[in-house]
C-alpha cells in the first residue's frame, strides 16, 4: 500500500491538483488505520472489550438494606447470594443471621421491556448467636451459605448455615385462613359455650398472602471447625458440609448422625499447613464431589471408591509459573470458590487473581485461565499488610455456561466470555443504578498515563469488594453484593 | 502499625491518591539493596516483611477461635520467609510496635524452634477443644516459652478435664491430666451414651438450641468412653506421685 502511494506520489507530483488529493486520501487512510490498529491493540492490553450484541446489562431499581453506602451496619453485611432452581427466587444472607428472600415479579410476558422485578418475598432469623458453654465461646450467627433445594410440591426448602449449625428451612405461602369457628372468637379468645345457640361450620377465607418460614431441621454438632461450604447432592436425599479439616455427608431427613467422608486433620496438628477452602457435588454423578485447598489443589473423590474418601480419584494442581514466584505465591493460589458447570463436564475455580476452568479429564492444568485483576499482582505485599490478599472472592456460571462471573475490588465484578474470549467489567453504585440506565464498562489503569474515564490501581477502593455473585440459572439475571447492597441487573432487551 | 517507609519514585498522581483509602505504594518493606518489585521477587526477604507476617501470626493466634486457613497461610508464609533469611542468620531487630508488652518482644526474639512450638502448642489446644482423643500425645518440644502466646482460650482454666494452666500437653502423659478429677461425676447417669434426653434438638425445632453441654456430650460420647476407659485403667494401676504437682 505505501509502495503504491509512493509511486502515486512521484507521478502525481508533476501532475498536480488530481495527484496531490489521492494521496491526501491515501494518507488519511492509512492513519485511520493506524490509530484503529492501535485502538484494538490498546482495548486489547487492558481486556476491555465489551461484550456486544448480548450482554448490556441496565440497573434495577431493587437496591435493599442500608440507604447510605457509608452507614453500613455491620448485620446487614451480606455473606451469601443464591437463585433457587427455577430463578424465581433469590436468597440473600447476612452477617445478622437473617436470611432474605426475593421473589421475581410474575408479569405478562408479553410486556418485552423487561422481566419482572425481583420484590422482598419473605424474611426471618435463621441463626442467632449463639455461646458455646464447653469451649467458652462464641458462635457467629453469620449466614456462610445457602443452598436451595428442588421444588417438590407447593412449599420452598432452603439449607442455610452458620460456622457450626446447618439447618433446613421450609418457606411456605399461606392465602386463607380458617374463619367461623364455634368455640373461638375471631380474635382467638374461648367464647362460654353456654353462649353458642347455633352451629356454624367453619370455612376457608381468602386473607392478603404471608409467607412463613419455619426451621425444619437442624444439623448441628458435627464440626469442629468453621463450616465453609455446603452442597446438595443430585439425588436430593443427601448433602455434604465441609468445615477447614473435613466434610461429613447428612442425610435430609436425620439430624443426630452423619458420616464423615474426608478428613484432612494431621495426626500432629503441627503438621497441618493445608486447609480445605471449598466443596461440592457433581451436578448429576451422585457419587462425585470436589474439594479444593488452600495450597491450590481440588480433589475430586468418587464415595464409591471407600467410606472414607482420604484419597482422590482424581488431584487437580497447576504447576506453579516461575516467573510469578513470591513470598505470596501460596496465598494466591489458595482456592475460594469451586463450582461445577451446570453439564457437569467443567469446574471452575476462583483464586486471588484468577479464575480457572478445568476439564474433569485433564488434571495437570486447566482448559482455560482468565485474569481478574492482574493488575494487583505487584501490589501484593500492601495487599498482604492489610489482609485483602485473604478475601475470599466466588464465581459463578450462567445457565448455559458459556459466561463466568466473579468479583473484584472498587465495587468492580467481571464476567468472562469463553467463547469469544471477550471480558467486560462492570461496577455496582448507585449512581450507575438507575433503572434502565445500561451499564458501562469500567476501565482500570495498570500503569503509564491514565485516560480519561479510567481508574488507576491506587485509586480503587479496596473495602468496597464484591465477593458474592449470583445468575439466574435461565436468564440473564444477575445479582451482586456489595459490602451491604443487593444489585440485580439483567441484559437489555431490545 | 508498622510505620509507611519510604515512597519509590513513580511517574505520576502517587502523591494525591495517598489522602484516600488507596493502596500504598508497595515497596516500604525493600531494602535498597534489593530489586524492584515488578516481577521478580527478592531472593531474601527484608526483617520487615517478616516482623510483618510475625505480628499477623500474633494476631491471629490471639483470637479467641483463630481462623485455620489465615493461621495455615501466614505460617506458610513466615515459614518462607524464614528460609530465606536463613543465610543472613542474624535474627531481626526489635522494631517500634505498639504496646504488644512483653510477647512480641518474646516473639521476635525466639528461634524457630520457639515459633513452631509456640504454633503447636496452639493448635494442639485446638484439638484439645475438639475432643480429647489426641490426649497421649506429648508435644515434640517445649519452647522457652512454656505458655502458649495469649492464644489459649480463657475457659481452659475453668474446665477440669484439662490442664488449667496453660491447656497444653504435659510431657508426663494422662496422670498429671486427671489428677484433679474427681472421678464420680462419670458415675451418673447424665453421661450414658443410650441416653434419650442426649438427642439434639427435636426434630420440628422451633428454632431454639437445647443446652449446649448437652449437645456436646452427644459427640463426645466417644471420646469420653475412651477417656473413662483411661481412667478406669490408670485408676487401677499404682500412680506415683505426679512431678512437682
Amino acid at each position: 500500500m505505501g509502495e503504491g502511494g509512493g509511486e502515486e506520489k512521484e507521478e502525481g507530483g508533476e501532475e498536480g491538483g488530481l495527484g496531490e488529493k489521492r494521496r491526501k486520501e491515501e494518507e488519511e487512510k492509512l492513519e485511520e488505520e493506524e490509530q484503529q490498529q492501535q485502538k484494538k491493540k490498546e482495548e486489547e492490553l487492558l481486556h476491555l472489550q465489551p461484550f456486544q450484541g448480548d450482554l448490556y446489562f441496565e440497573g434495577n431499581p431493587n437496591l435493599v438494606k442500608g440507604a447510605v453506602d457509608d452507614d453500613v451496619a455491620e448485620a446487614d453485611i451480606i455473606s451469601t447470594v443464591e437463585f433457587n432452581h427455577s430463578g424465581e427466587l433469590l436468597a440473600t444472607g447476612d452477617k445478622g443471621g437473617r436470611v432474605v428472600i426475593f421473589q421475581q415479579e410474575q408479569e405478562n410476558k408479553i410486556q418485552s421491556h423487561s422481566r419482572g422485578e425481583y420484590n422482598v418475598y419473605s424474611t426471618f432469623q435463621s441463626h442467632e448467636p449463639e455461646f458455646d458453654y464447653l469451649k467458652s465461646l462464641e458462635i457467629e450467627e453469620k449466614i456462610n451459605k445457602i443452598r436451595w433445594l428442588p421444588q417438590k410440591n407447593a412449599a420452598q426448602f432452603l439449607l442455610s448455615t452458620n460456622d457450626k449449625t446447618i439447618k433446613l428451612w421450609k418457606i411456605s405461602e399461606r392465602d386463607k385462613r380458617p374463619e367461623g369457628y364455634n368455640l373461638k372468637e375471631e380474635d382467638g379468645r374461648y367464647r362460654d359455650p353456654t353462649t353458642v345457640t347455633t352451629l356454624r361450620v367453619p370455612v376457608f377465607r381468602p386473607m392478603d398472602l404471608m409467607v412463613e418460614a419455619s426451621p425444619r431441621r437442624i444439623f448441628a454438632n458435627a464440626h469442629t471447625y468453621h463450616i465453609n461450604s455446603i452442597s446438595i447432592n443430585s439425588d436430593y436425599e443427601t448433602y455434604l458440609s465441609a468445615d477447614d479439616l473435613r466434610i461429613n455427608l447428612w442425610h435430609l431427613e436425620i439430624t443426630d448422625r452423619s458420616f464423615n467422608i474426608v478428613d484432612i486433620k494431621p495426626a500432629n496438628m503441627e503438621e497441618l499447613t493445608e486447609v480445605i477452602t471449598a466443596a461440592e457435588f457433581h451436578p448429576n454423578s451422585c457419587n462425585t464431589f470436589v474439594y479444593s485447598s488452600s495450597k491450590g489443589t481440588i480433589r475430586l473423590c468418587d464415595m464409591r471408591a471407600s467410606a472414607l474418601c482420604d484419597r482422590h480419584s482424581k488431584l487437580f494442581e497447576e504447576p506453579e509459573d516461575p516467573s510469578n514466584r513470591s513470598f505470596f505465591s501460596e496465598i494466591i493460589s489458595s482456592i475460594s470458590d469451586v463450582k461445577f458447570s451446570h453439564s457437569g463436564r467443567y469446574m471452575m475455580t476462583r483464586d486471588y487473581l484468577s479464575v480457572k476452568i478445568w476439564d474433569l479429564n485433564m488434571e495437570n492444568r486447566p482448559v482455560e485461565t482468565y485474569q481478574v485483576h492482574e493488575y494487583l499482582r505487584s501490589k501484593l505485599c500492601s495487599l498482604y499488610e492489610n489482609d485483602c490478599i485473604f478475601d475470599k472472592f466466588e464465581c459463578c456460571w450462567n445457565g448455559s455456561d458459556s459466561v463466568v462471573m466473579t468479583g473484584s475490588y472498587n465495587n468492580f465484578f467481571r464476567m468472562f466470555d469463553r467463547n469469544t474470549k471477550r471480558d467486560i467489567t462492570l461496577e455496582a453504585s448507585r449512581e450507575n443504578n438507575k433503572p434502565r440506565t445500561v451499564l458501562k464498562p469500567r476501565k482500570v489503569c495498570a500503569s503509564g498515563k491514565r485516560k480519561k474515564d479510567e481508574i488507576s490501581v491506587d485509586s480503587l477502593d479496596f473495602n468496597k469488594k464484591i465477593l458474592h455473585t449470583a445468575w439466574h440459572p435461565k436468564e440473564n439475571i444477575i445479582a451482586v453484593a456489595t459490602t451491604n447492597n443487593l444489585y440485580i441487573f439483567q441484559d437489555k432487551v431490545n | 502499625m508498622l510505620s509507611k517507609g519510604l515512597k519509590r519514585k513513580r511517574e505520576e498522581e502517587e502523591e494525591k491518591e495517598e489522602e484516600k483509602e488507596a493502596l500504598a505504594v508497595d515497596t516500604w518493606w525493600l531494602d535498597s539493596d534489593h530489586p524492584a518489585v515488578a516481577q521478580a521477587p527478592p531472593a531474601v526477604a527484608s526483617s520487615s516483611l517478616f516482623d510483618l507476617s510475625v505480628l499477623k501470626l500474633h494476631h491471629s493466634l490471639r483470637q479467641s477461635e483463630p481462623d485455620l486457613r489465615h493461621l495455615v497461610l501466614v505460617v506458610n508464609t513466615l515459614r518462607r520467609i524464614q528460609a530465606s533469611m536463613v543465610p543472613t542468620a542474624a535474627l531481626p531487630p526489635v522494631p517500634s510496635l505498639p504496646a504488644a508488652p512483653g510477647m512480641a518482644d518474646n516473639l521476635l526474639a525466639s528461634s524457630d524452634a520457639a515459633l513452631s512450638a509456640s504454633m503447636a502448642s496452639l493448635l494442639e489446644d485446638l484439638s484439645h477443644i475438639e475432643g480429647l482423643s489426641q490426649a497421649p500425645q506429648p508435644l515434640a518440644e517445649e519452647g522457652p516459652q512454656g505458655r502458649p502466646i495469649g492464644g489459649a482460650p480463657p475457659s481452659l482454666g475453668s474446665l477440669d478435664l484439662l490442664d488449667p494452666a496453660t491447656g497444653c500437653l504435659l510431657d508426663d502423659g494422662l496422670e498429671g491430666l486427671f489428677e484433679d478429677i474427681d472421678t464420680s461425676m462419670y458415675d451418673s447417669e447424665l453421661w450414658a451414651p443410650a441416653s434419650e434426653g442426649l438427642k439434639p434438638g427435636p426434630e420440628d425445632g422451633s428454632g431454639k438450641e437445647d443446652t449446649p453441654e448437652l449437645k456436646e456430650t452427644e459427640l463426645k460420647d466417644t471420646e469420653l468412653d475412651y477417656l473413662m476407659d483411661v481412667l478406669v485403667g490408670t485408676q487401677a494401676l499404682e500412680r506415683p506421685p505426679g512431678p512437682g504437682r
